[in-house]
């Protein structure tokens, strides 16, 4: 398990060099987007105002200040559970070049297989540490469909933002499945004891 | 009419300050709870996670900022004495006006949403929230108020069964396990595990989410009880799920079990996860309108 230093956006060469369990910490620009931001990408086929082409997405809704007109400042930025947003990896990997996912809790198997092909990953953040998590982030610097606050397309600047764990490669591995599979034999035995 | 004004003045305020410090300043049981399930881990990953939230805890204070991000939904939990001299329709008025304080002039994010429109409601106030628990005591004249700023993430991963009588305790024990292992990473573990065993189905999931209020290291006081979630812990940290999910050692930090006796064929039992960020601040107030904050309650 390595610890690996990356800037986003990046590459998918650099990306396939990652390995589930890898420990990550990113430097560079990293997109904030969520459900509504999404559903309006892809449901209502909007394209993004922002270039997604080698991006780091973090599943947030960031609280924030207004200082001026498209301005804001960070007042406390966490992450949000990925697991109902599953359905758009393969689409933002395809369509918009996205080279990582950030969130918590996980993405579901079904993730796993357009992470592979096309060269994508999933950076586990650790959930609720969001003090940690703001004093990361440098600045916002754009926003976009601000009509969607909190749940906006936000440009931020990061620094030393992590540790992140790479739970989902572009290799096919997935740690969540790992576990799940260990955890499911472990219950059998544990069911025999009780 | 003086004194009652006052005194709800003075709980207005106290309201006011306790939603704030529950969510900047998590209580010492839980530190030290996260600290020694640093020492019980052995997964890399594990290790990370706990590293960093044990960093963000501190930095959380350093910073005086939010632990979480999530504001929760608010819930109070009120133990009023006999001879308190404000009525529980005015104690339940000066909650809700403080909550809505708190949120305003901090400024918190609102959370509170209408729940068929989905639309903000106002300041993580609305229909029904703050969302208020009362117990009545005898022979006293003060107030403790204790404030849990419940998370989504892991309130998401609430589950009722209402087991069979025959199924019994392995039942229980069963049913908890199941839960835990497909709540996954998606609670942010390690946290408290509340179980609610016995009563009706809604009283279930009412004492599985008083056993998470808690602070941790308190056993239930029923000796058979208190078995039953050391039992659990146990069993619980060895299905391997871990820090947020990624794999390790320790996935629960405590189980907390709170019972009430049942019908003879009902067997219900109620998971409520309480996650990592287990807030929780209380405040005594006296009958003369003394606000005593107390961090470990
Ligand atoms: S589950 Fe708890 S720690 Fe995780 S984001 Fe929600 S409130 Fe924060």
């Amino acid at each position: 398990m390595a610890d690996a230093r990356m800037s986003f956006p990046t590459s998918e060469e650099a990306i396939r060099e990652l390995r589930a369990g890898d420990s990550v910490t990113v430097d560079g620009h990293i997109i904030g987007i969520r459900d509504r931001t999404q559903i309006r990408i892809f449901d209502q086929g909007v394209p993004p105002p922002m270039d997604l082409a080698g991006a780091l997405l973090l599943h947030t809704a960031p609280n924030v200040r207004k200082v001026g007109p498209g301005r804001y400042e960070k007042l406390c930025i966490g992450t949000t559970t990925s697991a109902r947003m599953v359905r758009f990896t393969e689409p933002l990997g395809r369509d918009y070049g996205v080279r990582a996912i950030c969130g918590k809790g996980g993405l579901p198997d079904e993730a796993i297989e357009p992470m592979r092909r096309l060269g994508m990953v999933y950076f586990a953040i650790v959930g609720g540490a969001a003090a940690l998590e703001t004093t990361q982030i440098e600045e916002i610097e754009e926003v976009g469909w601000e009509e969607l606050m909190p749940e906006c397309l936000w440009k931020f600047r990061v620094k030393d933002f992590g540790p992140l764990t790479v739970a989902i490669d572009s290799h096919g591995n997935s740690l969540y499945h790992e576990v799940q599979a260990e955890a499911q034999k472990r219950l059998e035995k544990l069911f025999a004891r009780i | 009419m003086a004194v009652a004004t006052d005194i709800q003045k003075v709980l207005e305020d106290a309201a006011a300050e306790l939603y704030v410090w529950a969510l900047k300043d998590i209580p010492q049981d839980l530190r030290d709870a996260l600290v020694s399930a640093r020492g019980r881990e052995t997964s890399v990953p594990g290790l990370r996670v706990l590293d960093t939230i044990i960093r963000n805890v501190q930095v959380a204070e350093e910073e005086r900022n939010l632990v979480c991000q999530d504001t929760g939904i608010p819930v109070y939990y009120c133990r009023v004495g006999e001879g308190f001299p404000l009525h529980p329709a005015r104690i339940a008025e000066a909650l809700r006006d403080g909550t809505e304080r708190a949120t305003i002039e901090h400024p918190l994010r609102s959370n509170t949403v209408h729940t068929l429109t989905r639309e903000n409601t106002g300041q993580n106030v609305g229909h029904r929230v703050p969302i208020l628990h009362w117990e009545f005591v005898p022979d006293w004249d003060g107030l403790d108020v204790k404030c849990v700023p419940k998370g989504s993430g892991s309130e998401n991963m609430s589950f009722l069964k209402m087991c069979t009588p025959a199924e019994g305790v392995g039942g229980i024990k069963r049913f908890v396990l199941e839960s835990i292992v497909g709540s996954g990473g998606k609670p942010c573990p390690p946290g408290i595990i509340g179980v609610g065993i016995g009563g009706s189905a809604d009283y279930a999931m009412h004492l599985a989410k008083e056993a998470i209020a808690r602070p941790v290291g308190t056993r239930n006081g029923d000796p058979l009880v208190a078995e039953l979630e050391g039992e659990l812990f146990d069993l619980i940290n060895e299905t391997g799920i871990g820090p947020m999910g990624l794999g390790g050692d320790v996935t629960a930090l405590a189980v907390h079990v709170e019972h009430a006796d049942t019908h003879m064929t009902l067997n219900p039992v109620a998971v409520n996860y309480q996650c990592w960020a287990a807030r929780r601040a209380t405040v005594h107030i006296s009958a003369d309108g003394v606000a005593d904050f107390d961090r470990e309650a």
